[in-house]
Formats: structure tokens, sequence, C-alpha cells
């Protein structure tokens, strides 16, 4: 028997094709029939009345007074409030104004994911100043001569993103610190750090969040004003740096003790060995991490409603109990869901992605 | 009337014993991908077969359809005479009489070495703790690590590991074994003590199948060679004749790359 | 001799250390004694008084959710020295069973030990001192410490019900995600992918603003077999009123459930001397009904079931959940259930390839292989951040504040708004909540302590 390449055949359809598919993923065996029947019955029972309502009897024109007469959802609402879903009562003839914020950041982000421009010292600089930017766009400065609108105004979409970006950018810097006074071995320092990050991990954040709003302007020299919006950014800073110092701490202690030993052999400092050596590889590995806990602060805003300020959910709220648009909570969330929603997941995608890049980087 | 002597099996010579394993025009697919293509192979009580084959070939595989580790979709597989199917009675019934040794020892980290070895012949065999206990000191004891049995597998070296591994299996007194490359994840110092393990346990008379890329272990041990590539038994012939003249082209080249360098 | 070269001290490390250190501390030290002045000086003006003493004024406030709270008197510490005695006692015989090399779980007699020190000579003190326990249930004349109290039983409440609703929750969603029904699969996908990206104060309001809003009115309340009645305000069910052989009813039960422990070391005790598993089934079944039924028919029914009724504009009788308690708690269980699941899943799917191989190859059934092999190996990676779960929902409980439910955070608010003793207050709510995460974090050490695996 000599010997001769066997040609790759197909596989039996009963196993592998189609067919076997629906077999061994629906069908097969019994109780897996059963699953699928219980879980269509419960897509049916959801998605049903859902799509009746959102598509089928809603109402896509634009007259208000319809809306309390049809049965389906009213996205007439939607389509006449939906800038104020986005600002709040940020004044009508400045809109525009949040608007160049809100393109100054897309250009970057665009400008960065062009390969060539992605590591120049240029857009480093450019995204140095964005923040900067962002904040003259929106809160305006008397010294620059750009109208000055109030933080009192601002709310929507655009106070849950700013929020949060705040947040983050201060938040940063302050966790790092702490993560590396964590991880010091200087017994006052770790202490006070460990002390920092345990209270505030241990509490919730609306505890914090009133604290920021009520007890601070006690603990600050008489006569200081803060405005609410700053109080809220101030809790939530705080809140965020002690989890995010937990992630550092998890990329720092996740180096191997190699890195260190090479760096003091090198003969450096301390600052020299973390800022050259340390840091960059710890804040690498906790880019992903550092992600989910933006997405945490995203939602986390919303918590800024208890204490007085109008964000993405509150508006809901306040759109709604407008006598025109009295009532019809149900629309404003389904568009409130979709954004909160599709911010949040695309960047846990993103987390992800960059997790199994790392992963395969490797 | 002259009755026809019956010798003991261990006696009679290879093509006299009865078939334990055998594949008729074994067939299986990842999805689309043709992984083993019309597999034919037939393995007597007794006998040790050593597979190899460039890695990619199918010989995991191949020997991992046998404890139903993977499922085969089309041709026949009969392990003990029990023809394997979808039914569970008759996995469970095969998987009792087949032991395997993995590459990654894949021994349960949560347990005690000892506690590792007896958790099938209890579970499985039903067997009194006492009893599993007695049979897997004398087990770790032939693999030379019963000092170590309370401790945990985190605390072992990879050779030592391994060796348990092997008694783990043979504790449930199986009819055959399936090492699958046992010593690939070993440092160079820690394979010859497994290969002595697997030695000894053949000169016992235990059924093999064995993948691996250790030729020196396969010429000394194996009856029956088989060569593997894309998913085909490429040759498939005695030791000797495998080694001294070997007939495919392919296999040929697989024996220079891996015997001289 | 080689004399030690001199070291600057500027360029001493070790003086360096604490010369930053001292740095430090000077600069917090200056940082509280200026916020002190500064409170001081902020309260003065605004004329709020500082201090604790508040806490005992009226509070003057209806409180929507009253729990009854236990009031110890003097005779109660007779139960805490009887279960401190126990616990010490507990831990003398372990002590002394390891010099031995035995565990305590290696003989019934020590078990029933150590049921015996720590639960019933503690509850049999605890009976006989009965009278020095009360209960009180807060009203509009009581003070601030009692509506804070019954917040933080509230919270207790909230957060209890949550776990165990949330655990089960997450438990099936996993499954099914990793059930091999593709359907079921993708459902319980995107059921995690939609709970966790939506805020979960969003979701309290959706089922408190929109879902319980949806319900129909008292009169037209839905209404399951005349056991459930769910309208706008709550969910009504069935109360149980305990009679007067409840006591002894609750006894049997407890007596049941710690016989089952033996009943199951037995069966195994069996299966390893004999080799075929002993029987569990019916002795348990025995126990857990017989026991209880036995005191039912000497001492009569132990509770009376009381039903919901319809009279005039609202629901007597029964126990009535109130709309905020019932959206505070699927809200919670929804949205942690879905990180629950996740952690659940892939804590199973840690458990690597090899070791269900290996398990599988020596022939163990699916139920043992999940059993003795999966299992053990996921509640390792599993537990640590289950109990981070716990710890949210405990915090989030807070969040009962949006939807009115009066836990601690909510009826905090109320006594700020009303005395303007904001310091105080705040302190209370961290000082509670701080000493519910480090409890459940002492636990979680501990736990994740003993069940380390053991490596070189």
């Amino acid at each position: 028997m000599s010997f001769q390449v066997i040609e790759d055949r197909h596989p039996p359809v009963t196993k592998t094709g189609v067919l076997g598919w629906i077999r061994s993923n629906l069908l097969f065996p019994w109780y897996n029939f059963v699953l699928t029947l219980v879980s269509s019955w419960i897509i049916w029972s959801i998605g049903k009345p859902f799509i009746q309502w959102a598509v089928i009897d809603a109402y896509f024109g634009t007259k208000s007074e319809v809306c309390s007469t049809t049965s389906g959802a009213c996205w007439a609402f939607i389509r006449d409030m939906w800038p104020v879903f986005m600002v709040g009562v940020y004044p009508e003839d400045l809109r525009w104004r949040p608007l160049i914020g809100l393109v100054i950041v897309l250009a970057l982000v665009a400008l960065t994911c062009i390969k060539q421009f992605r590591s120049t010292r240029w857009l480093r600089f450019l995204w140095l100043l964005s923040p900067v930017a962002v904040f003259l766009s929106i809160g305006g400065s008397e010294t620059l001569g750009i109208e000055v609108v109030s933080t009192d105004y601002w709310g929507g979409l655009m106070l849950t993103l700013v929020l949060s970006a705040v947040a983050m950018i201060f938040a940063f810097p302050l966790s790092v610190l702490l993560a590396l006074g964590r991880t010091s071995n200087l017994p006052v320092i770790r202490a006070t750090c460990v002390a920092w990050i345990e209270l505030i991990r241990g509490v919730p954040l609306i505890t914090i969040l009133f604290m920021a709003s009520v007890v601070l302007p006690l603990f600050l020299p008489a006569g200081t004003e803060l405005d609410k919006v700053l109080r809220a950014m101030v809790g939530i800073t705080m809140f965020f740096s002690a989890y995010l110092a937990e992630n550092i701490r998890g990329g720092l202690q996740g180096l191997e003790a190699g890195q260190y030993e090479a760096a003091d052999a090198l003969g450096m400092s301390y600052w020299q060995k973390t800022l050259l050596i340390i840091l960059p590889q710890a804040l690498r590995i906790v880019i992903p991490p550092m992600v989910n806990n933006f997405i945490g602060i995203l939602k986390d805003t919303s918590l800024v409603g208890i204490v007085g300020l109008v964000d993405l959910l509150q508006i809901a709220f306040a759109t709604t109990s407008s006598p025109e648009w009295f009532g019809l909570l149900e629309e404003a969330y389904v568009f409130i869901a979709f954004w909160y929603w599709v911010l949040c997941y695309s960047l846990s995608r993103y987390s992800q992605h960059l997790e199994n890049k790392m992963d395969t980087g490797r | 009337m002259s009755m026809p002597e019956v010798k003991p099996l261990e006696e009679r010579p290879l093509d006299k014993r009865p078939v334990v394993i055998e594949m008729k025009g074994l067939n299986k697919w990842y999805d689309k991908f043709h992984v083993l293509k019309d597999i034919d192979i037939q393995v007597r009580q007794g006998e040790k077969v050593v597979i190899c084959g460039p890695s990619g070939s199918g010989k995991s595989t191949m020997i991992r359809t046998i404890n139903r580790l993977e499922e085969h979709q089309t041709g026949h597989l009969i392990v003990d005479g029990t023809e394997m199917t979808d039914d569970v009675k008759n996995i469970e019934l095969i998987r009792r009489e087949v032991g395997m040794v993995f590459q990654q020892f894949n021994l349960f980290p949560h347990l005690s070495i000892l506690d590792n070895v007896t958790i099938a012949p209890i579970w499985v065999r039903k067997m009194p703790r006492k009893q599993a206990e007695e049979i897997a000191m004398t087990y770790l004891e032939r693999v030379g690590i019963s000092e170590q049995a309370r401790k945990f597998p985190g605390q072992l070296s990879g050779g030592q590991q391994q060796r348990v591994a092997i008694a783990r299996a043979l504790t449930m007194q199986p009819k055959i074994m399936l090492f699958d490359e046992p010593t690939s994840a070993l440092d160079p110092e820690m394979i010859k003590e497994v290969l002595d393990v697997m030695r000894e346990l053949a000169d016992q008379g235990m059924t093999m199948m064995c993948v691996t890329h250790e030729m020196g272990f396969a010429r000394e041990v194996a009856d029956t060679m088989v060569f593997m590539d894309q998913g085909q038994i490429v040759e498939y012939a005695g030791c000797n004749d495998f080694f001294n003249n070997p007939r495919e082209e392919r296999c040929k080249a697989f024996l220079d790359q891996i015997l001289n360098h | 001799m080689m004399e030690k070269p001199k070291v600057p001290l500027w360029r001493n490390p070790t003086v360096r250390a604490r010369f930053y250190q001292f740095a430090m501390l000077a600069g917090l030290i200056a940082l509280a004694i200026n916020v002190y002045q500064n409170t001081l000086e902020n309260l003065a003006k605004r004329g709020i008084g500082s201090g604790f003493g508040f806490l005992a004024n009226e509070a003057g406030f209806r409180i929507g959710e009253i729990s009854t709270l236990p009031v110890f008197k003097g005779g109660f510490l007779w139960f805490l020295a009887a279960l401190f005695f126990g616990l010490v006692a507990s831990k003398a015989l372990a002590n002394w069973l390891k010099q031995k090399h035995e565990k305590i779980g290696d003989k019934d007699r020590w078990i029933l030990a150590i049921i015996a020190l720590t639960v019933v000579i503690p509850l049999l003190v605890l009976y006989l001192g009965r009278d020095t326990v009360e209960t009180v249930q807060y009203t509009e004349s009581s003070s601030y410490t009692m509506a804070l109290m019954t917040g933080f039983a509230n919270t207790i409440k909230v957060t209890i019900i949550g776990c165990i609703l949330s655990t089960f929750l997450g438990l099936f969603v996993a499954l099914g995600r990793l059930s091999p029904n593709w359907l079921i699969s993708k459902l319980c996908k995107w059921y995690v992918e939609v709970n966790r990206n939506l805020p979960v104060l969003m979701q309290l309001f959706f089922w408190y603003f929109i879902v319980i809003q949806q319900l129909p009115n008292v009169r037209q309340s839905v209404n399951i077999g005349d056991w459930l009645f769910l309208n706008k305000r709550g969910l009504y069910l069935p109360s149980f009123i305990p009679q007067e052989s409840a006591l002894a009813f609750c006894i049997a039960v407890a007596v049941a459930l710690f016989s089952l422990v033996f009943i199951w070391r037995r069966s195994k005790r069996v299966l390893e001397t004999t080799g075929e598993p002993g029987k569990v089934l019916i002795p348990s079944l025995a126990v857990l009904i017989g026991l209880p039924g036995l005191v039912w028919l000497v001492g009569g029914t132990p509770f009376a079931l009381e039903m919901p009724v319809l009279k005039g504009f609202n629901f007597r009788g029964g126990t009535g959940l109130t709309p905020e308690f019932t959206a505070l708690v699927i809200g919670l269980t929804v949205y942690v259930s879905a990180f629950n699941a996740e952690i659940i899943r892939s804590g199973i799917q840690s458990v690597s390839k090899g070791q269900r191989e290996a398990a599988r190859a020596l022939g163990l059934k699916e139920r043992h292989v999940m059993r003795l092999v999966i299992l053990p190996q996921a509640m390792r990676v599993i537990m640590p951040p289950m109990t981070s779960e716990y710890l949210a929902i405990a915090k989030s409980s807070s969040l009962a504040v949006g939807v009115g439910y009066p836990e601690l955070v909510s009826i905090g608010g109320t006594i700020l708004n009303q005395s303007g003793q904001s310091v105080e207050i705040v302190g209370i709510w961290m000082a509670v909540y701080l000493s519910i995460s480090l409890l459940i974090s002492a636990g979680m050490n501990w736990y994740n302590a003993r069940i380390k695996l053991v490596e070189r």
C-alpha cells in the first residue's frame, strides 16, 4: 500500500453544517430545546411590546398636541428638545460654543487616529492645551473677552462629560502620587495614603458628594465661595483618585522586580527610576482598567443630581415636567439610556480591544 | 482431538493477541477544517505504539479521540470491545479503562498529591478511601513520590508532577495508557526520570499509545511506529522497519531532521 | 582599623527619609488645624452648634418604613459574655486538636461541642434573660438617634436581600452565558451588556418612576392567586403571625438543619468505608419534615397565615413592601447581578481547559468534574471580586435617597436639613459605611488566606 495524499473533504452536514449548528446549538439534547423555547419567549415578550411602542404605534411628527392622544412613543418631544438634553439650560444663542468644544476634542481624536501624527510632539502639546480650550469655549473668560456662562447654566450630556473629564484629569496625577505613596517604604507617607484610599473606597460616593457640597465650604476660610459644579467636581475627583490609585498600584506591583533592580544598578535616583522606568511601564499596563474606571465615573456622575445639578439623568425629569411635554418620561428615558449606553459600551469595547492588543503584543 | 495449546497472553506474539483499540475510517473536522482523515489503526493488547509527526499533524487529536476528549464525526472507534458513541454510558465505561497523561500534567492544584491520586478510585470506582489510599501509595512508591504524598502539586518540580500524573492514571488500574507529549513541558534533566517510569510501565506489559518526539525512547520501547502529517497516517510500520528503512520521503525527511542535530 | 567616612546629614538616606516624613506630618497637622479653625469660625457665623448632643433631640418627622429595633439592657451583657466565652473556648479546642494533629471536622463530637459552645449556650442565656432585650419602634417623637438606627436597619435589610438575590440571579445569567445553547447565551450576554453600561441610579429611577408607576391603582391590583397583590402602592404578601408554639417550631427547624450536617457526614463516612454512598435524601427529609412536624402536631400551628385583604382604599393585613423598597431591591439586584454574572463566568472559565480534561479522562461524571475540580478552583477566583460587589451593594443602597426609601443616607439627609449639623451627619455616615467595609474586607481576607493555594 503506497501513500496517497487525501484531499480535504467537507464534514457531514448533520454534524457541522448549518443543520449541525442548529442541532447542537439550539435543539439537542431536549433541555437545550426547552431553553431555546424559554429564551425565545423572553425575547418576544420584551421585544414585541417595546417595538410596538417605540416604532409601530409611535408618532414621529413634530406637533406636541398629538402626544397626549397617541398610545405609542411621541418622538416629537425628542425632536424638539434634544438640544436641551445635550447642554441643559445653556443660553440658546450661545449653544455653538459647547459645539466648538466638542469639535476641538473630536478633531484631536481624529488626528490621533492617524498613525503619522500619533506620537508627534505638537499633537501632545495640543492635547495638553485642549482642556483649557474646551473650558474657555464652554465657560468663557472675562479677561479674554469671551462672554462668561455661569456654571448654573451648565447641564445635560455636556455637564456629564465635563464632570467625568475633569474628574479624570485631576484624579490621575493625584492617584499616581497616592499609588507611589502606598508602595513607598516611608511609614508616615504610606500610612497617609493608605488611610486616604481606604477611607474613600469604604464609603459611598453620595456621602462624599454631600461632604463636598455641605461640609467642604465649612472647612475653607470664611467668605470663600465655591459654586455647586466646582464642589461636585472636587467630590468626584477625590472619590476616583482612590480607585485609580488602586489600579495604578496594581500596575506598579505587576512589574517584575528586575526592572527596579536594573534601574538601581544604573545608579538612578528614586525620582529618575520612577519617572523614567517604572511609571511609563506601569501606566501602560493599567490603561485598560483605567478606561473601565472612566466608565465608572461616567455612570456615577449621575449622582450629582442628588446634590442639585442637572446632568443628563436629571434633564429627563426637568424636561418632562414642562407643561408642553408633561409625563413623557419613557421617551426621555429611552433617549438618555441610548447616550449612556453608547458611551459606556463603546468605551468598554475599546478597553477590551486594548487588553487583547496587549496580550498579543507580549 | 488435540486441544490447541493456549499460551498466556504475554507470551503470545503480538498479532495473536486481542485488539483493544480499533479505528476504522475515522474522520474529524474542526468546523470546516479536516483534522483527521480516514484513520485506520489497530492496537493489540500489550502493544506499544509511538506516534510522531510535525506539530499540527493531528497526532494529539487522534489519541484524544480515544477517550472522547475530542469527538469524531465519521468512522468507527472501538475501545476494549465498546464502540465509542454519543452514549454517555459508553464514554464513561471507556474512560475508566483508559488512563491519560498530559503534556501540562494537569494535576489538580487545590488537592494534595494523595487526594489527586485517590479522587478517581473513590468517585469513579466507588472504592473505600482506605483501600484507595493504599493503592495510591503503592503507585506513588513506584514512581518514587511516596514521601511527598501530603504536599500540594505547586510544591513539586515538573518531573515530579508528571510522575504523580502517571501514578494518578495508574491508580484507576487502566487497561490502556495514553501519553500526550508527556515530556515536552519538562526541563532536560527531568525528562529522564519520567521516561524511566514509562519504560518500566512498558516492561510490565501495559498497552501504551504515546505521542512523543523522544526517538531514543521510541526505538527502545515501541512495537509499532506511526508517522502522521496533515491529519493522515503517512507511515505505519514496525519499529525496526520504521527506523531502518522508512518508505515515505516525508517520513525520512522528518527523521533526518529530528535525529541529526 | 579604618574609620568610617563621615556622611553629610542631607546625604544620609535615613535622615532624608525622616525629614520627608516629618515635613509631611507637619503639613498634615497644619492643614488639620487650619480646617478646624475655619470650621469653628464658619459654624459660629451660621449659628450652628457642634458636637453630637443634637442626636438626643426629638426627630419629629415620619419614616415610611419602620423596622423593629432591639434595645439591650444590662442583662444582655451576659449573652455577650456567653458568646465570647464560647468563641474563646472553641478557639482553645481547635488549638488543642491542632496539637494532636486533628481537625474539628474529624469527629462529630467536636462539631457538636462547637455548636453547643457558640450557638446553644449563648442562645439559652439570651432566652433566660429575655426581659433584658426590649423592642422599640420609631415614632415621630423618637430621637434623631432612633431615626438613624432605623435607617441603618433599613440599609442592612436592603443590603442582605440584595446580596442574596443578585448572587442567584448572577449565577443563573453566568450559567446561561456558558450554556451551549446559542440563543440563551446571547440573551444573557446582552442582559449583562445592557445592565452594566447604564448608571445604577438611572435604573433605580426606571423601576420606580416608570415600571411601578405603570402598575394599576389599589382597587385594580394585579391579583396572583389571592396571595400576592401588586399595585402602585407596592407589593402585598401574606404574613406569618407567630403563635405559642412558634419558638419550639423554630428550634425544631434549627435542630433539623444542624442534623443535616451530621447526616451528610455520616453518608461521606459510609462512602469512604464501604464504597457505597450512604443514604442522604430519605434521612434528611425525615428529619426536616419529622421534627418540625412533630412540634406542629403537639403544639398546634406555629404560625398563622394572614392574607392581605382589600378594605376601603388600601390593603389590611399581610406584609406590604413599599414601592420604594421594591424598586430599590429590584434595581440594585439587576444592576449588580450583571457584574456578578461576569465574575462567576470568568471565574469558571479561569479554570484551565486541562483541568476539565484531566478530570474527564479519569472517568469522573460531569457533575463530579464540576463539584470536585472546577468549582473549588473557580471559587478562589470568584470570591474576592464578589466581595467587592457585596460591598458595592451596601454602598449603592445609599442611592435610595433618590427614590425616598428611608435608609441611613436618606434619613441622615433629612436630619441634616433640619438641624444643619452637616459635619456630624457626614461623619456618622462615613463611620458607619467604613465599619461595614472594614468588617466585610476583614472577613474576606480571612477567607482568602484559608483557601489560598499552596505553592512553592
